[in-house]
């Protein structure tokens, strides 16, 4: 049994890395604490994979520092390989293998697996039977790529864009595997385009975008007062504005940015809306069609990334 | 979907290299096996060309090239060769070509399995088809009226040192070229070599100095030291094995220098 060691399960200051005039990473810095799940997000091209496989070893950084389980992941490939696993966003499996095969084929290959069987259960590929990989469905693939990668019992899984393209079943199924292994110790990092995804599942968010980690946090309080909370509720035209904004908790604004349409911003909790809703009753307003929305993940990535296309 | 505390709890090591090597010989083998358009190549077009140039009449062979017995005892070596090349280089080529297209090479590359355990895999691989394949042909040729002479050591030198030089010529070819140039490039190769290496239009029916070129080929110079020992009892004929010992060591340097995993 290997116990947690006290340094980073990832520890990247400054990584760079070129392909050619192209700086794909680009003084990147990164900490993964044990026993956690980290998101890595960002636009597509923003550097996400080559970080990643920067982190499996699959090639040398150009400048700055990485360690992974306190190892130089490209000269010391050989004592790191054992204790990661890896789920590669195209699969890399034999065409003609089939699912349970090519299982129990990696699970060999380390000194002590997990149950093949109870594995290919647990993921719904116990009944592949002999179907040949190039035929399983594209979730099966997934959910095969997913097993390669815990089946060796690391320390450390790599999972890129786990769940793209994956039915809302299939998306579950792995969240919850990724659960399980938090639970039970083992440091998940993957990268995903799903902020459900991220603010359902990680300990920690990175922002990852030409080549920077632009942000990192907890999924809540990641770029906390970059998008305000919000209440919206439609009345009569005209309201006294000044009277509500006294009755509001401190912090708090209200605007009619058109006739009878106000927004409230501030600690959008209950206890603004029973203020918001309290005011209108006693003014004599019917408020109608209230809606409030907190800042999701989504608001904040595209206000730290821009919201133009990306090719 | 209850789960058990701890199932996951991180327990991380390699296999020991001799069982991950095994292992992975293995699945290669199946994979082989299991795909209909290698067993075309490595079982059917051999046994093929055995049964049918023993028994017609299509490419004339005089006395002295058959050795003074039946036509398949110039025909059974060559066949040899032929399944070395077909399964060394041909079969090798386009799975390996193919395996690193898909991201299999790159998958493994992330495994405890270090890349030199993954070349020993593939190799034994390619003995224990190549030993399915010799079994197969030798039993139709024995069928057919093959009789063998020579000493079975030199055989397996000269076939493996013709495996050898086929695998480095497979491997650089698979580890450069993109996947669909392999499969076309390995395939013709395959099928020049059928003609022009002596396997069953003997080298001598070629004009002027194409006989002694066609020689120095891996297939021509494998074929040509196969029949020296198999149709003639010869002791091992040094020039073949010097040729394709000069191919393997060429092959094997080139594919470590030039093969490209991704």
């Amino acid at each position: 049994m290997h116990t947690a060691g006290a340094e980073p399960a990832v520890e990247a200051v400054g990584l760079v890395k070129r392909y050619g005039r192209t700086t794909a990473v680009d003084g990147l810095d990164l900490t993964v604490r044990r026993a956690t799940v980290t998101a890595v997000l960002g636009p597509n091209g923003a550097g996400k994979t080559t970080t990643i496989e920067l982190c499996e070893g699959y090639r040398a950084p150009d400048g700055g520092r990485l360690r992974v389980l306190g190892l130089d992941p490209v000269r010391e490939a050989a004592l790191l390989r054992p204790r990661i696993g890896v789920m590669l966003q195209s699969g890399g499996i034999y065409p003609g293998v089939r699912a349970v095969e090519m299982l129990r084929h990696v699970a060999g290959l380390h000194a002590h697996p997990l149950d093949v069987d109870a594995l290919a259960e647990r993921l719904g590929l116990a009944g592949c039977g002999r179907t040949p990989y190039r035929r399983l469905s594209g979730g099966q693939k997934q959910r095969l790529a997913l097993a390669l990668a815990v089946v060796g019992r690391p320390e450390l899984v790599f999972l890129d864009e786990p769940t793209a393209g994956l039915d809302p079943q299939a998306r579950h199924a792995t969240w919850e595997l990724v659960r399980e292994l938090r639970a039970d110790g083992v440091t998940v990092v993957l990268t995903t385009h799903y902020m459900d995804e991220a603010e359902e599942l990680a300990d920690e968010v990175v922002i990852v975008d030409r080549g920077r980690a632009i942000a990192q946090g907890a999924p809540l309080e990641l770029g906390g007062g970059a998008a305000a909370d919000v209440l919206r509720f439609a009345g009569r035209p005209g309201l006294d504005l000044a009277s509500l904004r006294a009755a509001l908790p401190a912090g708090s604004e209200v605007t009619e940015p058109s006739p009878g349409s106000y927004r409230v911003t501030g600690d959008v909790g209950p206890r603004l809306l029973a203020t918001v809703t309290a005011w209108c009753a006693q003014h004599g307003v019917l408020a109608d069609r209230i809606t409030t929305r907190r800042h999701t993940l989504e608001d904040v990535f595209l206000e730290l990334t821009g919201r133009e296309l990306r090719s | 979907m209850t789960a058990v505390a701890g199932r996951y709890a991180p327990s991380p090591g390699a296999a020991p290299v001799s069982r991950m090597i095994a292992a992975q010989a293995a699945i290669e083998t199946r994979m082989l096996l299991r795909q209909g358009e290698q067993l075309l190549l490595t079982v059917v077009i051999p046994t093929l060309l055995l049964v049918l140039f023993s028994g017609l009449d299509i490419v004339s062979l005089d006395a002295s090239e058959r050795g003074g017995g039946e036509r398949v005892d110039f025909l059974a070596p060559g066949i040899l060769a032929l399944a070395v090349l077909s399964t060394a280089f041909t079969g090798q080529a386009i799975a390996t070509g193919f395996e690193r297209r898909y991201g299999v090479l790159k998958r493994l590359a992330a495994s405890p399995l270090p890349r030199w355990g993954l070349m020993c895999g593939k190799t034994l691989s390619v003995l224990v088809t190549l030993l399915l394949q010799t079994a197969l042909l030798t039993a139709v040729a024995l069928l057919l009226g093959w009789s063998p002479h020579g000493n079975p050591v030199a055989v397996a030198l000269l076939m493996l040192l013709g495996a050898a030089a086929c695998s480095g010529l497979g491997l650089l070819m698979a580890g450069t070229l993109r996947a669909e140039a392999t499969l076309a490039a390995a395939n013709l190769v395959f099928v020049l070599l059928l003609f022009f290496g002596g396997v069953i239009i003997p080298l001598g029916d070629f004009p002027g100095a194409l006989p002694d070129l066609l020689a120095l080929t891996p297939l021509g110079a494998l074929a040509d030291g196969l029949r020296a020992v198999l149709r003639d009892g010869a002791s091992l004929p040094w020039d073949d094995a010097a040729a394709l010992a000069a191919w393997a060591v060429l092959g094997l340097a080139a594919a470590g220098r030039f093969f490209r995993w991704e």
